[in-house]
Parts: structure tokens; C-alpha cells; sequence
């Protein structure tokens, strides 16, 4: 009797035990969520109480000046949406298809499991590479100068491996039931991948390019590299005129500049006025990263309501 | 199309209504096409290309200021300007890449050879003084001047590891740690100042603070009473509530000078005052709207400078540079020497001469 109630003494002592290294973990994890929350929120809070008030609608639609009170993002932010557009043609049609074919036709050999390790590492390098890349290739062999076109497609180099790699998972992550169906009804493997398994995996896939376009929003080392202008008081050519053909691709050979590296300057800057400025811009520059993510959980939530399996 | 159109639509464009604008506006081509006071030979040259000049960050602000009054003052023109550095805008200059090159040293003697064997020429135009500023915190209440030769004891490469105490360099100063603070290896600032200090460019010791942007240092010296750093003027003027600059004296038992306009003006702020370049491609010259922005610099580089904090040069010197250009006197005054303590005063000398 004695022996039984010390066992369950023990036992009692065991599980506070075990509740305590629980309760433990928890607040360790809690702490770890913490810092790097309060981090953030003191960065942010920080930024915008330095550059809220420059953030005026002047503030869009100024040009940059050597005067910090005159001083907007114009060139910079159409500059970097221009180049995000580059970037997404060039990286989401490229990203999917590689993505497709490694999954849906590739098989398994060495040749794919070498392009699977080496896009993996791509994902790896840093970006001061892809920059020193496009320098040699795109400005120097190509002959496209310092331009949107050129930024356009570093960034989406930088981004392609991490297209891929979300492509794959989003497409692996589709029941193989669903595809021995539609082979089932006498579907072809294209009209299986195109009707079944791309829509399918399309939540995944954007999720997958958005946070691709989020890390290039902020690259500032691949432009820089490229030999990005800092002062420009000019836009790109209008994409649309009035005149026949109506679309122009004039834009991708402008020159241009970009938020980070707008940023950056004013950072650098003797006139400790400018840093109210980087401040503002460096808000925007978040705003723009937290929209495109806010779109990105939109169309999520769209695509998968129509998802019915 | 009119002008006032073109830079309507662009504003409108920046609130999103991007196509119906722009489809309202006409056929709209690039706002470069616009400029009403350019003759039309320059008109194919500009909607094709802006000027484009790179280099220095030293002399950024200046070529920046210039090119936002410029544009301002002739709408339609178009100018850009990048920071990639002396050594790096050089490179560029010399493979035809940009039209006008930023330096804060003149050309150096590979520079030369490169521009040579693409067939570059080029005209050399100094633009403005910079004084390198030597500062301190201003809670060190021990120093006010000091002498070339101690900053050399400081700075040379024998004193990494063994100067490291105030009162190593000078007795009258306290036993106190002596932290540095300077410009990064890949700066022209870094150049000039070891180049005038050690005597060798590039020679100094290594174990200091060294930062590219120049706003780091500031805030190094800004909290540390034991700093000692160096950087252009404008970022002291820009922050003398945080530093203290000292006085400079070239040589044992010679006066020591504050760094300011008039003591770089009369000379007497030496060696640390230096001249400043911009290199202008001869073929670009020949373009209307090079000509015409080039005779903007320097109607108003004088003025301009002082704006940014830099030292003009007396107006006698604009006159004698811009007579180079009238009279395409090519090439540089300096054969790919190192410009060290040279005056105002010496470097018209050099440019009349020339």
C-alpha cells in the first residue's frame, strides 16, 4: 500500500516536472517571438516618428533635390514599380515552367538532381553577385546600359530559384489521386498539368512570387552594381500614347533609380535634414512590401474558395 | 506637344491614372523631346540620351545641385547623376560610358592610358576646394591644434598597435586611449589624406575606424570623448554641434589654421585642402546640350558650392577654365601626378600656364 502511494508520488513529481520544462519552453518561445516583434515595432516606430511628417503628397510627386524640405520619391518609386514589373515577367513565367518541368515530366535522373542542387544553392548566393553577373552580362556583353530592362532582369534572376523551389513544393503538395483521375478520363499530361494540377497549386505558386518580389523590392547591392543613376529628375517613357500602336517599350531603356537606393543615399548624406527623408521613403518602401503581401494573401483566399476537392 | 503637358501627365501618372492621362495628352513622347529653347540639332541627341555623369561622392552634391538648377532652369534637359566613386566613375569615363566624370583627385596615370587606347580625350576642369577636416569630441577639452608631423605619428603604418595613448604623440597630452576614426581604403578622401600625411598614397596603419559613408564616423567621433577622425568639410559643417575641427599647422613652429572658406580661399588652410574635378569627354562637348550644361556649371559653381558646403575658386579661375573648353585645350595640367597642397593660388598658376 505504502510502496503504491510513494510510486504515485513519484509520478506526480515526474509530470509536475515534465509540466515545468513544458511551461519552460513556452516561454522561451515566447520570448524569442517577442524580441523579434518588439525589434521590429521599434524600427518601425522609429521610422515613423522621424519620417511621418515628410510624408506629404508633394513627397510622391517631387523629384529629388538637394534641398531635404524639397526633396520626393518620384523617380525612385515609379523606378522600382517599373523594375518589379521587369522582374515579375521575367522570373513567374520562367520560375513555373521550370518548376513544372522538373515536378510533372523531369523524372528522376542526374541531370535533374544536379539542377536541383544547384538551384538550391542559387537560392544561396548573395545578391552582390547576381549584380557583379549583370554588370558583366547584361550592361557590358548585351550593351543594355544601366536601364530598367537590365535591373528588371537581374532582380529576376535573383528571384528564380526561390520561384522554383516554391513552384515545386505547391505542385508536390497535390494528391496523386487527383492526377491518376484526370489520366483516368483520358486527359494528356499537358491537359493533366494545365487543367488540374497549375490551378491547383496556383495559391502556393503566388505566395511563392511574392515573397520572390518582396526580397527584390529591397535590393539595393544588384542595382547598385549595375551602375544604377542616385539623381534623376526624369520618368521613364509612358508604357501608352494615344497614337497607334498605343504601348510603347521605350521604358525598359531609361534610365532610372530606385527606393533603397534613394535610401541609401540620403542616409549618406552631410545634411542631417535627409535622414527624416530616408526615413519616410524607408515607410513607403514597407508599405509598398506589406501591400503586395496583403495582395498576395488576397488572391490566396480567392483562388482557394473555388478549390473544390 | 507642349512641355506643360508632358509634365502634367507625368504628375498625374504618379496618382495612378496613368493610361486615360497619358491617352488625353497626346502622343506622348519622352519629355526630352519637349524642350522649346534647344536648337534642333540637340534634340535627336537628348531624346536618345541623358548627360550622364558618375564618380566621386565627394563631388556628388556639387554636380547634383548643379544638374537640379539646370533642369529646373531649361525643362526638357536631362541630366543624371551616379556615385561610383573616383576610381570606378574613372573607369567608366575612360570606356565612353558616361559623358562627365566626378573626380576628387585628377586623373591618374593608368586612368590616362585607358582613356588613350579607347580614344578618349578629355577636357579637366577643377570645379571647387574641399578642406579635409581634422575633429575631435567636443567634450575633449585637451586638444585644439596639432601639427602635420604628429598627425603622421598617429596615421603612419609603424604606429598600428604601438600609438595607442594620447600622451604617445604629444606629453602635454593626457594618458588616455586614442581612437580613430577615417575614411574607408576605397575613398578618394583615404587617398589624399595618407598621401599628404605618410607621404606614400594608401599607407596607413589599419586598426582605426574606417567607413565609406561618412555619417558613421560622425557618429563615432560624436560619442567618443578619446576620438580622432577625419572627413570633408561639409559633413563638419553639418554636424558642428557634434565635433570640434582642429586646427592644422603644416610644419614645427608655423601657425596652425581652422579649416574654413576663407582659410582654404587664402591658402593658408594647407596641406588639407584639396581641388576637385569633373572630366568632360571631348566628343560629348560637341552636343548642344553637353555645351549648354557645361556652360551652366560654371556660371553657377561658384555659388552652388558654397551652397553644399565646398570652396568655390575665385572667379578669375572659372574664366580661365572655361577658356580651355572655348579654345579645346585637352588633356590634364597635372600628368597623372597626385595634386597634394596645391593652392588655389598655385593651381591658377598651373591652369594659365597651360
Amino acid at each position: 500500500m505504502t510502496s503504491q502511494l510513494q510510486n504515485l508520488e513519484q509520478i506526480r513529481d515526474l509530470i509536475a516536472k515534465r509540466k515545468r520544462n513544458d511551461l519552460f519552453f513556452a516561454a522561451l518561445g515566447f520570448a524569442a517571438l517577442s524580441f523579434a516583434f518588439i525589434t521590429f515595432v521599434a524600427l518601425f516606430v522609429d521610422m515613423l516618428i522621424d519620417g511621418w511628417p515628410r510624408l506629404t503628397p508633394s513627397f510622391f510627386t517631387e523629384f529629388a533635390s538637394r534641398r531635404a524640405e524639397n526633396a520626393g520619391i518620384l523617380a525612385a518609386w515609379v523606378g522600382t514599380f517599373l523594375i518589379m514589373l521587369v522582374t515579375a515577367f521575367v522570373a513567374v513565367p520562367i520560375g513555373v515552367a521550370a518548376g513544372i518541368y522538373l515536378e510533372e515530366y523531369g523524372g528522376r535522373n542526374w541531370l535533374t538532381g544536379l539542377i536541383e542542387i544547384n538551384i538550391n544553392n542559387l537560392a544561396g548566393v548573395p545578391s552582390i553577385v547576381y549584380g557583379l553577373l549583370a554588370l558583366g552580362m547584361f550592361v557590358h556583353t548585351f550593351g543594355f546600359g544601366a536601364s530598367v530592362l537590365t535591373a528588371g532582369l537581374t532582380l529576376g534572376l535573383l528571384i528564380l530559384p526561390i520561384v522554383i523551389v516554391a513552384t515545386r513544393e505547391a505542385i508536390r503538395a497535390i494528391p496523386n489521386a487527383i492526377r491518376e483521375a484526370a489520366y483516368a478520363l483520358g486527359a494528356t499530361r499537358w491537359q493533366m498539368v494545365s487543367q488540374h494540377v497549375l490551378p491547383y497549386s496556383m495559391p502556393g505558386i503566388l505566395t511563392g512570387v511574392i515573397i520572390g518580389l518582396s526580397r527584390a523590392i529591397g535590393e539595393t547591392a544588384p542595382i547598385v552594381t549595375i551602375g544604377a543613376v542616385i539623381f534623376i529628375m526624369f520618368l521613364p517613357p509612358a508604357p501608352v500614347h494615344g497614337e497607334f500602336p498605343f504601348i510603347n517599350f521605350d521604358w525598359l531603356w531609361s534610365d532610372f533609380t530606385a527606393l533603397p537606393i534613394q535610401i541609401f543615399n540620403w542616409t549618406s548624406r552631410p545634411d542631417t535634414a535627409f535622414q527624416a527623408n530616408a526615413s519616410a521613403a524607408a515607410l513607403v518602401l514597407v508599405a509598398m512590401t506589406l501591400l503586395m503581401n496583403g495582395l498576395a494573401i488576397w488572391i490566396r483566399y480567392r483562388l482557394r474558395r473555388n478549390l473544390k476537392w | 506637344m507642349n512641355p506643360s503637358c508632358a509634365v502634367r501627365t507625368s504628375r498625374i501618372l504618379s496618382i495612378g491614372l496613368a493610361a486615360l492621362a497619358l491617352a488625353a495628352c497626346g502622343p506622348a513622347q519622352p519629355p526630352a523631346a519637349s524642350g522649346d529653347s534647344a536648337p534642333a540639332t540637340g534634340r535627336q541627341a537628348r531624346a536618345a540620351a541623358a548627360i550622364s555623369i558618375d564618380g566621386s561622392s565627394t563631388v556628388f552634391p556639387i554636380s547634383e545641385a548643379i544638374a537640379e538648377e539646370f533642369q529646373m532652369a531649361n525643362r526638357g534637359m536631362r541630366v543624371t547623376v551616379g556615385v561610383s566613386g573616383t576610381g570606378g566613375g574613372m573607369k567608366r569615363f575612360c570606356r565612353g560610358e558616361v559623358d562627365i566624370a566626378n573626380a576628387s583627385r585628377p586623373i591618374q596615370k593608368e586612368e590616362m592610358a585607358a582613356c588613350e587606347s579607347a580614344g578618349i580625350r578629355y577636357f579637366e576642369l577643377p570645379v571647387a576646394y574641399d578642406a579635409l577636416t581634422v575633429v575631435v569630441n567636443p567634450r575633449n577639452d585637451w586638444v585644439s591644434e596639432i601639427t602635420i608631423e604628429e598627425l603622421r605619428k598617429i596615421w603612419e603604418p609603424a604606429a598600428q598597435g604601438t600609438i595607442t595613448r594620447w600622451n604617445q604623440v604629444n606629453p602635454d597630452w593626457p594618458d588616455r586611449p586614442i581612437n580613430l576614426y577615417g575614411a574607408g581604403a576605397d575613398s578618394g578622401t583615404f587617398d589624399y589624406f595618407t598621401e599628404v600625411v605618410t607621404g606614400k598614397a594608401k599607407s596607413s596603419r589599419g586598426d582605426f575606424t574606417a567607413s565609406e559613408d561618412d555619417n558613421v564616423l560622425v557618429q563615432g567621433v560624436a560619442n567618443d570623448v578619446n576620438a580622432l577622425g577625419y572627413m570633408g568639410f561639409a559633413y563638419y559643417v553639418d554636424n558642428r554641434d557634434k565635433m570640434r575641427s582642429l586646427a592644422i599647422a603644416p610644419g614645427e613652429g608655423k601657425p596652425a589654421v581652422q579649416p574654413s572658406i576663407e582659410t582654404v580661399i587664402d591658402g593658408s588652410y594647407m596641406p588639407l585642402s584639396r581641388p576637385m574635378f569633373i572630366y568632360v569627354n571631348a566628343a560629348a562637348y560637341e552636343r548642344a546640350d553637353v555645351r549648354a550644361f557645361l556652360d551652366f556649371y560654371l556660371d553657377n559653381v561658384g555659388r552652388l558650392a558654397e551652397d553644399v558646403n565646398y570652396v568655390p575658386l575665385p572667379a578669375e579661375a572659372y574664366a580661365v577654365i572655361r577658356r580651355h573648353l572655348e579654345e579645346g585645350r585637352l588633356g590634364t595640367v597635372f600628368k597623372g601626378e597626385p595634386a597634394t597642397a596645391v593652392s588655389i593660388e598655385k593651381l591658377l598658376e598651373k591652369e594659365t600656364a597651360f
